[in-house]
């Protein structure tokens, strides 16, 4: 008699899986990309290569060293390369794209416990840890993100009170000084329309995260440009399409993501005005993703029919 | 604020390939399996032995007890044996095996109900061995009782039929309208207190919504609600929730706040035994699945052997790798071709063995689609990490909190996982670790 297989339901799954997702994460950037190579040249995708390639073969050593299943399938480590590429500027010497896609998938993710369980935003983290480590050595005495194509960053340049900052339609498309990813306002918004339209995040986050921004530039500023120079230049609009929507390292509800999203913003803005630093999107993920689980666990929604918020 | 809200919102494929096909009614098997466990409560008692004639609508097992119903022999013939029988939780049960003539001879104890009031209705309603046909198998009976104290004042009727391929529901509206409408009939008429009902439907079935609009057009009482297509509105609370507004509290049942949920398909039943008699002996099922050659709506005899109906239907066009009673979504599998049809049995789902293959999973990335989609706002990821806690106070803490026990396992947060997760297998392990553990405690405090 033949043989049946017996499990539990649910016998039937969605087609989505991590793999279809990263892939999604994938097309969405490569807008970005091609802006980079565009607007930076060859080097933009030399460093996207490397950061890549980096990427994805430390995880796989990684996994054949310490006997693990092996993740590379599943995309991420290659997501997590390509971000990091997209949010150094041009000059950044190759070797240290090497080290610091290295160091987000190795020290970031892996040694935490692999895919889903590390705690910070490894891409995010690598950018800080660069930043920090390298800032002398990469742009001389120049900071590492201040770039040798179109000069100083508009925020930089802003905060060092010149007046000389790229017209809007050059920040738009992407004509000013910055990481190779983050400059071109177009191509990631393209990406974020994908994102949207794909259900692989929701408009939510990087909405509130952009909004508070320009709303509290606004408030600081009184002046709308302004406030519009802040949400175009520098890392926001990556950070807060590609970054703060990150599923591992934000909380898992939708009350959660909003308050992540919000309190992004305000750590942006306020070290984009008070800070030492002219950029602060990535400290403020990097902040968040530290608080995420205590917002979880304070914004979970209460059971129907429940009597209390658990 | 942002008005009404819709619970459910899984897009699962309906796949209702059956919807336009009317049941066609299937001959009696050789040999029928009817075991005493199908419904929830008491095992029913067998009061036939081996060697007895039976008739088609003859008792076979009394009910067991007040949470219970009655089982009747579905073809005429001979008990050729009482066995045990392995049923789909691991229980073993008695079982009465029933050689049949073939001839279907009608039981002379088969005569129409006499119903005057509601304690004789009830009292019909129980004999007559109705449980809930929607899959859930609650004896029909059981929730009448409460509708004796006058608390009852909205009933809702259940058409959602949100599974996948299953459509007996829709054919039961379709093709048996006037007993559907007879069965609503009997309660407005015995249960005076009644002041709404509703009829819930899946927007995907527009011609039920069509036929049952029309026919209770004169009926002021009476809505029929169109639902989203989104699964599961068949639920019982989210069904609730959807059709009136009300939410049932966690670990309540909706009579507790006054509200009779019911399934076409009993409504039906219920009707057609007022009208004649005839216990529930036969079911209305759809057979349908990625293996099934020809899928159709059938009519069997309860305790016809699972590959008897394939056999009726037409067959396999592919080696079946999972045949399960009900749907994907919810469906227990059965263990073997000879498994019979129960009462609950509303389909018979026959994958291949390409759908059967098990998922492998993978880490959770948090992505937070199983709270999004979980219709009670519970956190399945949640509950998995919970289950890892070390001790055990601690863990059984919170999973109360967190309202693990309202889960009731309609598999949307395994559905949209995309690391394929065995979170609903979670949730079980969680929900039977918390029970015992409630049990324990209680004795303890004895």
């Amino acid at each position: 008699m033949e043989k049946l297989i017996v499990a539990t339901s649910p016998h039937l799954r969605s087609t989505d899986t991590t793999h279809s997702i990263m892939r999604d994460v994938l097309i969405a950037l490569l807008p970005a990309t091609v802006a980079s190579v565009v607007l930076f040249g060859f080097r933009a995708a030399l460093m996207v290569l490397i950061c890549v390639a980096s990427a994805v073969i430390a995880e796989a050593l990684f996994c054949l060293i310490c006997k693990r299943p092996q993740t590379v399938g599943d995309l991420s480590a290659a997501v997590t390369g390509l971000l990091l590429a997209l949010n150094l500027p041009a000059k950044t010497a190759l070797w240290q794209c090497a080290v610091g896609s290295v160091f987000a998938i190795i020290v970031v993710k892996c040694l935490f416990g692999g895919i889903g369980c590390n705690f910070a935003n490894p891409a995010i983290t690598a950018r800080i840890f660069m930043l920090i480590s390298f800032g002398q050595v990469a742009g001389g005495s120049d900071t590492v993100f201040a770039d040798q194509v179109a000069g100083a960053t508009p925020l930089a340049a802003i905060k060092a009170g010149e007046t000389a900052i790229p017209s809007l339609t050059d920040m738009l498309i992407g004509k000013h000084g910055g990481a190779i990813g983050e400059t071109c306002a177009v191509a990631l918004i393209i990406g974020f329309i994908y994102l949207v339209v794909r259900r692989v995040i929701h408009w939510e986050t990087p909405v509130i995260f952009v909004g508070t921004v320009f709303l509290l530039s606004l408030i600081i500023k009184q002046d709308v440009s302004a406030a519009v120079y802040q949400v175009l230049g520098g890392g926001l609009l990556i950070g807060a399409i590609f970054m703060a929507t990150d599923y591992v390292t934000t909380p898992i509800n939708r009350a959660g993501k909003w308050v992540f999203a919000l309190g992004c913003g305000i750590i942006t803005v306020l070290i984009r005005f008070w800070g030492s630093y002219p950029e602060g999107v990535s400290f403020s993920i990097l902040i968040m993703n530290i608080l995420s689980p205590y917002i979880e666990k304070w914004c979970a929604k209460k059971p129907l029919g429940g009597e209390k918020n658990a | 604020m942002f008005g009404f809200k819709f619970l459910g919102n899984t897009h699962v494929p309906h796949r209702k390939n059956t919807a336009g096909m009317p049941a066609v009614r299937m001959p009696a098997p050789d040999e029928v399996l009817l075991h005493v466990s199908q419904h929830i409560g008491a095992p029913a008692k067998v009061v036939v032995k081996a060697g007895d004639e039976v008739k088609v609508g003859q008792l076979i097992a009394e009910a067991g007890g007040f949470v219970s119903a009655p089982i009747y022999s579905s073809v005429s013939g001979k008990v050729a044996k009482i066995e045990k029988y392995v049923n789909y939780y691991g229980q073993a049960v008695d079982a009465v095996r029933i050689l049949s003539d073939g001839m279907m001879t009608v039981c002379e104890s088969v005569v129409p109900p006499i119903i005057n009031d509601l304690d004789s209705f009830v009292e019909a309603v129980r004999r007559s061995g109705a449980v809930g046909l929607g899959g859930a198998g609650f004896p029909t009976a059981v929730k009448l009782e409460a509708a004796k104290n006058g608390t009852i004042h909205t009933m809702v009727i259940n058409g959602a039929e949100c599974e996948p391929y299953i459509t007996s529901d829709t054919r039961t509206m379709l093709d048996d309208t006037d007993h559907v409408a007879a069965g609503i009939a009997l309660l407005e008429k015995y249960i005076p207190e009644l002041e709404k009902i509703y009829i819930g439907i899946e927007a995907n079935k527009p011609d039920c919504i069509a036929k049952l609009t029309e026919v209770f057009k004169n009926d002021p009482k009476l809505t029929v609600k169109k639902l989203p297509a989104l699964y599961p509105q068949g639920s019982e609370k989210v069904l609730v929730h959807n059709c009136t507004g009300k939410v049932v509290p966690a670990n309540k049942l909706p009579g507790d706040i006054g509200i009779l949920v019911m399934n076409v398909s009993t409504l039906a039943f219920i009707a057609s035994y007022a009208e004649t008699g005839m216990p529930l002996v036969e079911r209305t099922l759809t057979l349908d699945g990625s293996a099934v050659k020809e899928p159709k709506n059938v009519t069997a005899p309860i305790g016809t052997p699972i590959g008897k109906v394939i056999e009726f239907c037409g067959g396999l066009k592919e080696e079946a790798g999972k045949v399960l009673y009900g749907g994907p979504m919810m469906g227990v599998c059965a263990c073997s071709m000879d498994d019979p049809v129960l009462k609950t049995t509303n389909a018979i789902t026959v994958l291949n063995k390409k759908d059967s293959a098990p998922a492998k999973d993978t880490a959770c990335i948090h992505c937070g689609r199983c709270v999004a989609a979980c219709p009670h706002f519970l956190n399945p990821a949640g509950f998995s990490q919970t289950l890892n806690m070390e001790i055990k106070e601690d863990k059984m803490a919170r999973l109360q909190a967190t309202e693990v026990l309202s889960c009731m396992e309609c598999g949307c947060c395994s559905f949209v996982c995309p690391a394929n997760r065995p979170l609903i297998q979670n949730n079980r392990i969680a929900k039977a670790e918390l029970k015992d553990y409630l049990a324990h405690q209680a004795t303890l405090k004895k």
